[in-house]
């Protein structure tokens, strides 16, 4: 076996197109410079950052010699990369050299969508706007303004709206990926999970993921410290259909039947409160709504669930008695993108009662409580007060949940919904690229041809920039400061990020595109200082640091106030309603909803269909990173995984490209076949990202396929409004 | 190779290898490999049926062989051992771009540079000089590569050496690689 896999059958396995690629971009001129003319690159320097190739925000350094760039490796003080960043992060600066970038700012010659643009001068581009804004104040109020914004820089235009007179901030993440997660740890224990995790995982005994495949989706600390926990030899438990790679690692592997999953869930509940194996103490000192829990759970044993989730009887047992044997080291993993099947909210909220039987809220191995730093706001004249909330734009759908959900924006910008009457004129979008983010994509593009304004600010032409009127050029994260990073975690601690080149082409940072935007509307008092560093070196003065000290650490680490777990069994009170775990939720129960999750049977494909299934890859975050010149090389598109006998049925070689067809007729772009054993015959699966469909992207536009143009059903989570996405099906064109 | 040179020696373990391509990339950065080639890959390996199934995930990368085919190929004694080590090098402008070593190389760990002579991994050994770890190890998340000399008995490799179960990779070429996997 071993000898028979060539390296060019690797490239195959891990999806490259090498050879399509032997184009010499300027990566390849930087590799050439450097390799030959390395004497005359001068010392190496290095400049501290924070990662904006995903959200995790990863600290690290930014080398170069002399003054081309040559890598970024982690900072050993950050408690989000210990030091090891990600496939993505190391690769940060492909984001910088990619020759795909947006050079100037450009204004719309024709109708949106149809990418015919002029060139502009920065002031041209903020005159357009700043006059488009007056107007939309004047005629519909200032709250007709939405921002979409994705990554840091999406803060300094949150004050720039805010300034102007409007709350309506959504991101696609909330929504889209993460809300459910977050609910459902407010409802359960009175706070969310946040971003670092709280999870305990280095110091955990026993780890259950349920679709949550860390390994393929690699931040860096989840991944450093799940496989601390498997060097540990703790007991890995993985829910998945797929065989994940962190299947792989389990000693526990259920292939469960998808959206089947709250079935398990409730029976490993089952078990653990009638074999009595839950933690006592802790569920009778820190939990109300036991007694309500134990009836509700007592029909769904094992044996109920087998015939739904297709998962052993016996196998539910063992894997209850194993996370019981090992609590309260034991973690039932939150997961982050957890829109599937439109009852996420009640998923999360049974993973999250599970981890309350077995006590490991607090504990060490579980759940530790985090810290963070506070900085100061740099004084401002008070906002003014929108006459009209976000909530009113959606009719107060989803009053419990704490963001406004991106389609409930685009559902009040189109005209004739909203009993004709539309919320929204205008869309400011920074940094996300909503025709990918967001799923129904034709509901997207009508909302976009019925506003006033559309802006766009962002570093590549994607999908989005085409609908826009103004475009302007963001600069990467290399080449700009941005605020400081502070985040939970067990240390509370502060990064800094700070140019470590000048802005390529025409391309400005995003606090100074906010700054001076915020001057030609005549909102300047809300950008009072003169300089970045000045603002940042005030905020850093006030913690007793400085902009100067931070130039040279990068990461500073600060003592915490309080301790890290709870000693004993004695939680103190949670901020939810009852002060307590809510394992029956009183708030849920007065909105109407289950107050304790129940199993609800999903949709199975028709004859001949799929259920499709989406995830991520180590080498790609979101669809954003697809079109980067040095992760292309690692994978340039994606493949849908086919299992042996659906192949065979159809006739499918493995590297064969077919076309794949949803419930609705949506026809993707095509995509190669990967036959492997790894997936069940009733799904396929792909990753996210690929099969861009903007010819700008020079090394994605049509690679693989777009999951997100495949999704046209989505089943709406009634708690939150997260729209949920694996519920389409597909068949193949072949 | 006599004990005092160094054997240079990298221990996966595939237990902990997510494939993340982590090294790849890091590789990728720290040696400035053109567009299109690498010095370390990634493989995945697949046993069983569903839902019986198992999975090896290695990163690979030229073996160093203590018995190298590539060498004792080379017209031009381009390729070479460094002094003192075990490591194997291409001194560039020594090489004709003839591919005799590739063509003996197992692994198929070599390729051409754009400018026509051959390359591949180095074990970092620029970053040896100073003390550190090469780039693929030093960047793992997962701390699944280990790095050090063999002929140290205290060294992090030698032990676990020791006290897990290893294999190498197509051991019948009789190449003697040093690049061992953990099981
Ligand atoms: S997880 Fe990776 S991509 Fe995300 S911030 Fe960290 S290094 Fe960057
Ligand atoms: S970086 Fe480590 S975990 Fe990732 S592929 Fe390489 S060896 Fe495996
Ligand atoms: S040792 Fe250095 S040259 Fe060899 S694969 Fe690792 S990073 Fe690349």
């Amino acid at each position: 076996m071993l000898g028979k896999i060539s390296r060019r059958e690797f490239i195959k396995i891990a999806g490259t197109g090498v050879g399509a690629l032997a184009v010499g971009g300027s990566l390849y001129k930087l590799a050439s410079d450097v390799i030959f003319n390395n004497d005359d690159n001068g010392p190496v320097v290095k400049t501290p950052t924070y990662c904006e190739m995903c959200t995790y925000q990863c600290a690290g350094w930014v080398y170069k010699k002399g003054t081309a760039p040559w890598k970024i490796v982690g900072n050993e003080l950050d408690e989000h990369c210990y030091g090891r960043m990600c496939t993505k992060g190391l690769s940060g600066l492909g984001a910088y050299l990619d020759p795909n970038r947006l050079k100037t700012p450009l204004i719309r010659k024709k109708e949106r969508g149809k990418q015919v643009f002029k060139e502009a001068s920065w002031d041209e581009a903020f005159a357009y706007i700043a006059d488009k804004m007056e107007y939309i104040k004047q005629k519909y109020g200032p709250e007709s303004v939405a921002l979409f914004s994705h990554g840091s820089g999406g803060h300094w235009f949150k004050t720039l709206l805010k300034a102007y007179g409007t709350n309506s901030f959504a991101a696609p993440s909330y929504a889209n990926c993460r809300g459910p997660r977050e609910e459902g740890y407010v409802l359960t224990y009175g706070e969310p999970i946040d971003t670092p995790e709280r999870t305990d995982m280095k110091n955990t005994k026993c780890l259950v993921l349920i679709g949550s495949h860390i390994g393929e989706n690699t931040h860096s600390q989840q991944v450093i410290e799940f496989s601390q926990a498997v060097a540990n030899g703790a007991s890995i438990i993985v829910v998945d259909p797929r065989f994940s790679v962190a299947a792989s690692k389990a000693k526990y592997w259920l292939p469960i039947k998808p959206g089947t999953d709250i079935a398990l869930l409730l029976a490993w509940m089952h078990v653990l409160i009638y074999d009595e194996l839950f933690d006592k103490r802790y569920v009778f000192n820190n939990t109300v709504g036991f007694e309500q829990l134990k009836q509700s759970v007592k029909n769904t044993t094992p044996e109920w669930a087998y015939p739904i989730t297709s998962i052993q009887p016996e196998l539910i047992r063992e894997t209850a008695k194993e996370m019981a044997k090992c609590s309260p080291a034991t973690i039932i993993h939150p997961g982050r993108h957890n829109v599937w099947y439109g009852d996420d909210t009640q998923r999360v909220r049974a993973g999250a009662i599970l981890n309350a039987l077995l006590g490991s809220w607090g504990r060490k191995g579980g759940f530790f409580y985090p810290e963070k730093v506070e900085l100061p706001e740099y004084p401002t004249p008070p906002f003014p007060h929108p006459k009209k909330s976000f909530k009113d734009a959606v009719n107060n759908k989803y009053e419990l949940a704490n963001l406004i959900v991106s389609s409930g924006i685009c559902d009040a910008t189109i005209h004739n919904v909203m009993n004709g009457n539309s919320f929204y004129e205008g869309w400011f979008i920074y940094g996300s690229n909503l025709l990918k983010a967001l799923p129904q994509q034709e509901k997207t593009i009508k909302a976009l041809q019925d506003l006033e304004l559309v802006v766009v600010v962002d570093i590549l032409p994607t999908e989005i920039t085409g609908w826009a009127d103004v475009v302007l050029p963001d600069t990467t994260y290399l080449e700009r400061y941005d605020d400081i990073r502070t985040s939970q975690g067990r240390t509370p601690q502060i990064a800094l990020r700070m140019p470590a080149f000048n802005p390529k082409y025409n391309s400005r940072p995003a606090w100074w595109i906010a700054k001076n935007l915020a001057e030609k509307m005549g909102l300047g008092d809300y950008f009072p200082w003169k300089t970045i560093e000045e603002y940042l070196d005030y905020k850093l003065k006030a913690v007793g640091t400085s902009l100067e000290e931070m130039k040279q650490v990068g990461v500073k680490n600060f003592e915490r106030q309080t301790p890290l777990y709870i000693t004993g069994s004695q939680l103190s009170r949670l901020d939810t309603p009852s002060g307590k775990i809510e394992l029956y939720s009183s708030t849920l129960a007065s909105y109407g909803f289950d107050p304790i999750p129940t199993y609800t049977k999903h949709e199975d494909p028709p004859k001949g269909y799929y259920r499709l299934l989406y995830g991520r890859s180590p080498f790609h975050s979101f669809a954003r990173t697809i079109n980067n010149p040095i992760l292309s090389q690692l994978q340039n598109e994606n493949a849908v995984w086919v299992h042996p006998t659906v192949a065979q049925e159809w006739g499918l070689k493995n590297g064969q490209y077919v076309k794949l067809e949803n419930q609705d007729s949506v026809v993707s772009n095509k995509v190669k076949v990967k036959v492997t054993e790894r997936i069940r015959p009733d799904c396929v699966y792909m990753v996210h990202g690929f099969g861009s469909r903007q010819k700008h992207l020079k090394r994605a536009f049509k690679k693989g396929a777009d999951d997100q143009q495949l999704i046209t059903k989505v089943n709406v989570d009634p708690v939150m409004g997260g729209q949920a996405m694996h519920g389409n099906f597909v068949t193949f064109k072949v | 190779m006599n004990s005092k040179t160094k054997k240079y020696a990298m221990v996966i373990d595939t237990r902990l290898c997510v494939g993340c391509g982590a090294c790849v990339a890091a590789c990728k950065m720290e040696n400035q490999v053109p567009e299109g080639l690498h010095r370390d890959w990634i493989v995945e390996q697949v046993t069983g049926t569903y839902p019986n199934l198992s999975m090896e995930i290695r990163s690979e990368r030229c073996n160093h062989c203590s018995n190298a085919p590539c060498i004792t190929s080379c017209p031009t004694g381009a390729s070479h051992r460094k002094e003192g080590t075990n490591i194997v090098v291409v001194t560039a402008n020594k090489c004709t771009g003839c591919k005799a070593c590739m063509a003996s190389c197992p692994y198929n760990a070599r390729f051409v540079m754009p400018d026509g002579y051959v390359s591949k991994c180095t074990f970092c050994e620029h970053r040896l000089d100073e003390g550190l770890d090469p780039a693929c190890a030093a960047a793992c998340p997962t701390h699944a590569i280990s790095f050090g000399n063999l002929h140290d008995k205290m060294s992090h490799v030698s032990k676990l050496l020791k006290v897990r179960k290893y294999k190498t990779i197509i051991p019948e070429a009789g190449t003697e690689p040093n690049i061992f996997y953990l099981l």
